[in-house]
């Protein structure tokens, strides 16, 4: 990807957290999940991400506690990997390397491969749904469903059976599974329906004897079901987002607790059964003590059908604002990668049922300060017409947050097709432009309250027009706010909102403008606007064509605080990224295929400080970053769309590179001899884990002097040390994998093939790690 | 867990007038007392001393009103024509009156003989009026004159003939002995200075002057003729201030509320309105039944007495100040009040250890039902005598909240023939108004859909079916006619519009409020 030296792509967040099961450790204080190409670990208190396990390449596609030890976790990745990590630390332990011919049978999940490498001959044709498998009573039999079967295998007599329902009962409900939970004491199975009923199936270990009974409450499909620990309640929750805990063999007592968020896609229990933690699916992991009371909420980015609002940046918390959950607008801040709030636009009720036309935010608007936000909504119902309202939000100082101010129901007959405010420099009047499919646009603006008793001033419809019938599409505002552009179709009208005087036309027939945007500082006389085929910049000066290029432009974006614009341009399968001032002939920056696919949304947002670079190339970046949206679809089911980074490679640095960076130049200036070579060897991976290792978890500075200069020394002892105690490693490990479940033997397989290193590096490694052990324990007993 | 969110009443603006404290103040009076008198009222007159009686002149009496009474207290009934201008003298112990007949007649309060005849008018007199030092009669008459007269000896002193039309109106200055004001169908307002034989200042009103008034501080100098009334400047040597056209018929008489902050107005068009006087805004605006002659406001404005063309006086009392005091302190007194405020004021001590207890949020009864997907009874509470009729806002937004949550056909089926009857007059009531309509016609539809298999069962759902076919026919007429008015206004407007340059574009029309639709459903 890296074609410029220093300016390269960087996906730096927003990725699914609840893409699989999250998973609770023993102590019930971390959670893990993962998250893209990650796995993240939060704290279930305080529901701060404490780290983040990164080194898969491909997305980590599911995570398991080690049963044999419980501050170890595995995950899989469809990177090929299986890896072993310590997650208190955060420490990368192991790596596995798969079988490919295992990744490419079943590439979902993680358990399912294991699954598959040992009982490939009696399981085929299993659900891709990790959901649709369980594990039964200490692993004696596996059971899973797909489509209107479900599939009992006992380990023991290698022997399975399959129950089959009909395709739907005579009241219309439809019967396929869709989940599968096993009891942990007891030989039940329970199954989840798309009708929202839920079966427990007893005596399955017989073909004709089988029973089941029927639990129903959920009104739409269960997407998820679990027992506790202990067995005596079950957990299952779907589209409506109540999490509902049914007592065992007491089935008509319930509890619910709803209003969770969006539909629940997973529900895990913590291994003692005191936190029950559910998925959903607007990118939320709710944390539930077992008194079904939300004790913690994890939110991730929201990525909904689609962004129909663009992205915009909040002026006063620069944070990324888009539309999220249904009829809210969410606040992600880029810097920590974290959702800072969600502010609810609707203010309605949400139903969570398959197939409602709800009201959604597609529109969204900041002025220049910050101080108002222009929020639309709308609702498409098929028979009846088009629901819509205008909202304008005031920002509050003292609870800091926004309030709305004026609900403007049905502003337009029909859609609004883009927003803008002006930014005024000087006057105080804000006013507000919307655009229509109706064919008119308006003028909205702060009014002063008509008389004295009335609480504040509120928003008005200022001026109306049109232009020959022809539908409006976009507009835009200059820098100084002395011009207002609208786009009709092929036409591009300019006015002067002081007077609502038309002042000029201009059009570059063939293609209607798509997109338009005012230059800004030295290049405030240029008007740029994208065509299907051409790029546009008009001279307002002159009131003629400057210059045109022929480019598929699909996005174009101006930063604000300089005279640069980025054009995003789809070119046989890949975006091209142009960075250029508009009065340049030549782009300052050029990146051929920065993703594969459309780039349809993309913000400049500005540094916190700014930077000081020399380079022609990257200067453009000294002010602000650039974020854009990708849409990548990598499995037909999935759309996975991480944000990406442009940065410069110097930022990157972090003040502990910058230290070992040095360090190592100095050490190969001074040309050492053959033995500090070797030390060096050594010498890196202590370092390094020293630098990884969370300070807090550190032993005094005089403790780990010791160790350090000990580990300086080699000695003909220590390595026949390292001999005997690498063999009896093995053989533990062995027995571990004996001992647990199938799928551990398949990890200790895997770890027996680690990469190969040579054999120094490998006794220096396990030596280190020893190392670690002995302080490690040695806090722990003080 | 988010809490559930009640449903979202929509806010409809407020329709007619904003409520302001002049409308506040100006509302503040009794139920008028009507009084039939004998012929069309010319002019109130209200005695300057208290009690301030007030003078009726109708046809050929003057009655003399007492404040609370609503007989007359005194009657003078020797006119042989009818009678005009019966105005007090500052003591109030004279009145004086002009007469069709040209006989001006001076009066003593107390008695009924006429103490003083003034003849030598040849035309009937319309204005009369004393001068401030009290010994003079200011009249002005049909023959085109205006004259002063003394009173101890009944002689003219002066005539002025400058005016060439009717004298109808005239006042003098309450400062100066020697000034007054004379208002003409001739279009003008002189003023007149007693000590020099011609009038001083000339001011052109444009209309026939019907009435003219003066400013306590005798400043400012307003006049009513025409449509119009007009401020003048009078320090300015007359210079017009501000013309005012707020009624569309002849403005017949001035008033100024006692403290000179307000100016009213009355006119044929039987409107009285009330005006700022510093930013000449109508502030309030009184209606009455017939087109009104004469006006009269009483020191701080106890009371409003207006002279109709109908012979008909209206008195308008000030509400008592004691009875709408009394009215808050009962509220305030209220025993639940306190019980409410309980404990809610106590500041915890220092040591005080908080236990925070869950703010229970309160629910509506619909809401209620909402939460528990009880669409049926959702609907039922919602259409519960109160709400229906004095917030039906509260249960179309049910009815639009159950219609989103894609229920309502739910909700509104399974009901027997006094549920369905209640709902169909709802929707009878409420149909045709222009902010429920788009809901209300979705649920019409819905009852006609699930209940047409049992039309003809029941007369009363069968009646109230007929009247709402009825009633959607007649609204789609008048709908009609509204938009034939819209497209005759919308011609007359582009025909009288300048034609602009850049009519390249189209008109810009400006439509401060998004329109409705105005087509409904059959």
């Amino acid at each position: 990807m890296v074609e410029h030296g220093d300016i390269r792509v960087v996906h730096c967040g927003g990725s699914k957290i609840n893409f699989r099961d999250p998973v609770i450790t023993h102590d019930s204080r971390f959670l893990l999940c993962a998250s893209g190409e990650a796995v993240k670990v939060f704290s279930t208190s305080t529901e701060e991400c404490i780290h983040e396990l990164r080194g898969h390449t491909g997305l980590v596609t599911g995570v398991l506690l080690r049963p044999s030890n419980h501050l170890q976790v595995y995950s899989s990745s469809l990177d090929g990997t299986l890896r072993l990590w310590d997650f208190t630390d955060g420490i990368l332990i192991k790596v596995g390397q798969r079988f490919q011919l295992v990744a490419v049978h079943l590439p979902q999940s993680g358990d399912q491969m294991v699954e598959a490498q040992e009982l490939s001959a009696v399981l085929s044709g299993v659900n891709p749904n990790p959901a649709a498998i369980a594990f039964g009573r200490g692993g004696e039999f596996i059971a899973s469903v797909n489509d209107l079967q479900l599939e009992v295998y006992f380990f023991k007599k290698q022997k399975s059976y399959r129950f089959f329902l009909k395709e739907d009962n005579k009241k219309g409900g439809w019967n396929t599974f869709t989940c599968v939970a096993c009891h942990p004491k007891d030989d039940c199975i329970a199954t989840g329906h798309e009708d929202g009923k839920i079966r427990l199936w007893r005596n399955f270990n017989h073909k004709k004897e089988y029973t089941y009974s029927t639990l129903h409450w959920h009104h739409s499909t269960v997407s998820s079901l679990c027992f506790t620990p202990e067995g005596t309640n079950l957990l299952s929750g779907g589209v409506e987002s109540v999490l509902v805990q049914w007592r065992y063999n007491q089935e008509s007592e319930r509890d619910f607790l709803p209003r969770l968020g969006g539909a629940i896609t997973h529900i895990t229990v913590s291994p003692d059964g005191s936190l029950f933690c559910t998925s959903h699916s607007d990118n939320k992991i709710t944390i539930i003590q077992s008194c079904v009371k939300v004790s913690a909420v994890i939110q991730g980015l929201v990525k909904g059908d689609s962004i129909r609002t663009d992205l915009m940046m909040d002026p006063r918390s620069k944070a990324l604002v888009l539309n999220g959950k249904p009829g809210h607008l969410q606040f992600y801040s880029l810097q920590r990668d974290k959702l800072l709030y969600n502010l609810d636009i609707v203010q309605q009720e949400y139903i969570h049922e398959s197939g409602l036309q709800q009201f959604e935010v597609v529109k969204a608007a900041f002025d220049a300060s910050g101080s108002w936000l222009a929020t639309v909504e709308e609702r498409h119902q098929k028979a009846a017409e088009l629901e819509l309202n205008l909202k304008l939000w005031a920002f509050d100082e003292q609870t800091q947050s926004f309030v709305l101010n004026t609900t403007i129901s049905a502003p337009h007959d029909a859609q609004i097709t883009a927003m803008c405010f002006c930014q005024p420099t000087d006057s105080q009047t804000t006013l507000l432009v919307s655009t229509s499919k109706d064919g008119h646009f308006k003028a909205w603006q702060l009014a002063a309250p008509a008389h004295t008793e009335d609480e504040g001033p509120s928003w008005l419809c200022d001026f109306v027009s049109a232009y020959h019938g022809l539908v409006p599409e976009c507009c835009s505002f200059s820098a100084d706010g002395s011009l207002l552009a609208v786009v009709f179709q092929e036409v591009v009208t300019v006015w002067s909102p002081s007077t609502w005087e038309l002042l000029t036309t201009l059009s570059q027939p063939p293609g209607a403008v798509s997109d338009l945007c005012f230059g800004r500082l030295s290049c405030s006389k240029y008007l740029l606007g994208t065509t299907a085929s051409n790029l546009l910049c008009w001279n307002l000066l002159t009131c003629s064509l400057e210059w045109t290029t022929s480019m598929d432009v699909r996005r174009l974006v101006a930063d604000p605080l300089s005279e640069n614009m980025a054009a995003f341009c789809y070119q046989s399968g890949s975006t091209d990224l142009f960075v250029f001032k508009p009065s340049e002939p030549r782009p300052l920056f050029s990146h051929k295929a920065v993703c594969s696919g459309k780039v349809t949304q993309a913000v400049f947002a500005p540094r916190e400080e700014m930077l000081e670079s020399c380079e022609e190339s990257s200067q453009w970046l000294n002010r602000s970053q650039l974020y854009f949206l990708t849409h990548f679809s990598l499995i037909t089911r999935f759309l996975l769309s991480p944000l990406k980074l442009v940065i410069d490679d110097s930022v990157a640095m972090t003040p502990f590179y910058l230290l070992l960076g040095k360090h190592r130049q100095q050490q190969q200036e001074t040309a050492l001899p053959q033995t500090s070579t070797s030390l060096l060897l050594l010498f890196f991976p202590f370092f390094s884990q020293l630098l990884q290792t969370p300070a807090h978890v550190l032993p005094s500075t005089s403790y780990l002097c010791s160790m350090f200069v000990q580990s300086l020394l080699i000695s003909a002892h220590a390595e026949e040390e390292m001999e005997s105690e690498k063999e009896e490693e093995d053989s533990e490990e062995e027995m571990e994998s004996s001992r647990s479940k199938p799928e551990l033997a398949a990890a200790a397989a895997t770890e027996s093939d680690t990469p190969a290193l040579t054999k120094a590096q490998a006794r220096e490694l396990r030596r280190v790690r020893k190392l670690d052990h002995s302080w490690l324990a040695g806090l722990l007993d003080s | 867990m988010a809490s559930f969110k009640p449903t979202k009443i929509q806010v409809y603006p407020k329709l007619g007038e904003k409520v302001t404290q002049d409308t506040l103040y100006w509302k503040n009076y009794k139920a008028p007392v009507q009084i039939k008198e004998f012929g069309a009222v010319t002019s109130i007159d209200f005695s300057p001393v208290t009690p301030h009686n007030f003078a009726v002149t109708a046809f050929t009496r003057i009655h003399i009103y007492g404040p609370f009474s609503q007989e007359p207290v005194k009657s003078f009934t020797r006119f042989k024509d009818t009678a005009y201008c019966g105005r007090f003298r500052s003591d109030g112990q004279l009145l004086v009156a002009g007469c069709e007949d040209s006989v001006v007649r001076l009066f003593d309060v107390s008695g009924k003989v006429a103490l003083r005849l003034f003849k030598g008018h040849t035309k009937a007199v319309h204005l009369t009026d004393f001068t401030s030092d009290r010994y003079q009669i200011l009249t002005g008459s049909d023959d085109y004159t205006c004259r002063l007269w003394d009173i101890p000896n009944a002689t003219e002193l002066t005539t002025y003939t400058e005016h060439t039309d009717y004298i109808r109106c005239g006042v003098t200055s309450k400062l100066n002995r020697d000034l007054f004001i004379t208002g003409s169908y001739d279009h003008t307002v002189k003023l007149f200075d007693a000590r020099v034989e011609k009038s001083v200042i000339t001011m052109d009103h444009g209309q026939p002057v019907e009435s003219v008034l003066l400013y306590p501080s005798e400043g400012l100098l307003v006049s009513a003729g025409g449509r119009h009334v007009k401020v003048w400047d009078l320090l300015k040597g007359g210079q017009p201030l501000v013309s005012l056209k707020n009624h569309h018929k002849t403005v017949t008489s001035l008033a100024l509320s006692s403290n000179g902050q307000r100016l009213l107005s009355a006119s044929l068009d039987r409107h009285v309105k009330v005006y700022n006087t510093t930013n000449y805004k109508v502030v309030h605006n009184f209606d009455y039944a017939a087109s009104i002659l004469s006006l009269g406001l009483a020191p701080d404005d106890a009371s409003i007495v207006v002279g109709m063309t109908n012979s008909i006086l209206s008195i308008k009392h000030r509400k008592n100040q004691e009875d709408s005091k009394e009215i808050a302190g009962q509220q305030r007194r209220r025993p639940s009040y306190r019980v409410f405020v309980k404990g809610k004021n106590y500041v915890p001590k220092q040591d005080d250890y908080l236990v925070s207890k869950p703010v229970k949020e309160h629910l509506a009864k619909y809401d209620k039902q909402l939460q528990r997907f009880n669409v049926s009874k959702a609907l039922d509470t919602a259409l519960g005598t109160y709400i229906r009729f004095r917030k039906p806002e509260i249960t179309v937004a049910v009815i639009k909240e159950l219609d989103r949550r894609g229920t309502l056909k739910n909700a509104l089926a399974g009901r027997d023939e006094r549920g369905l009857s209640q709902l169909l007059n709802f929707i009878i009531g409420n149909l045709v108004d222009a902010r429920f309509t788009p809901v209300l016609v979705t649920a019409a539809e819905m009852i006609l859909d699930i209940y047409q298999s049992v039309i003809g069962q029941s007369p009363v759902v069968d009646r109230q079916l007929l009247r709402l076919q009825d009633l959607v026919k007649r609204e789609i007429e008048f709908q009609k006619d509204l938009l034939e008015v819209l497209g005759m206004l919308d011609t007359m407007f582009a025909s009288s519009l300048p034609r602009k340059e850049s009519a390249s574009a189209s008109a810009p029309t400006v439509d401060p409020f998004p329109t409705c639709s105005l087509n409904t459903d059959s």
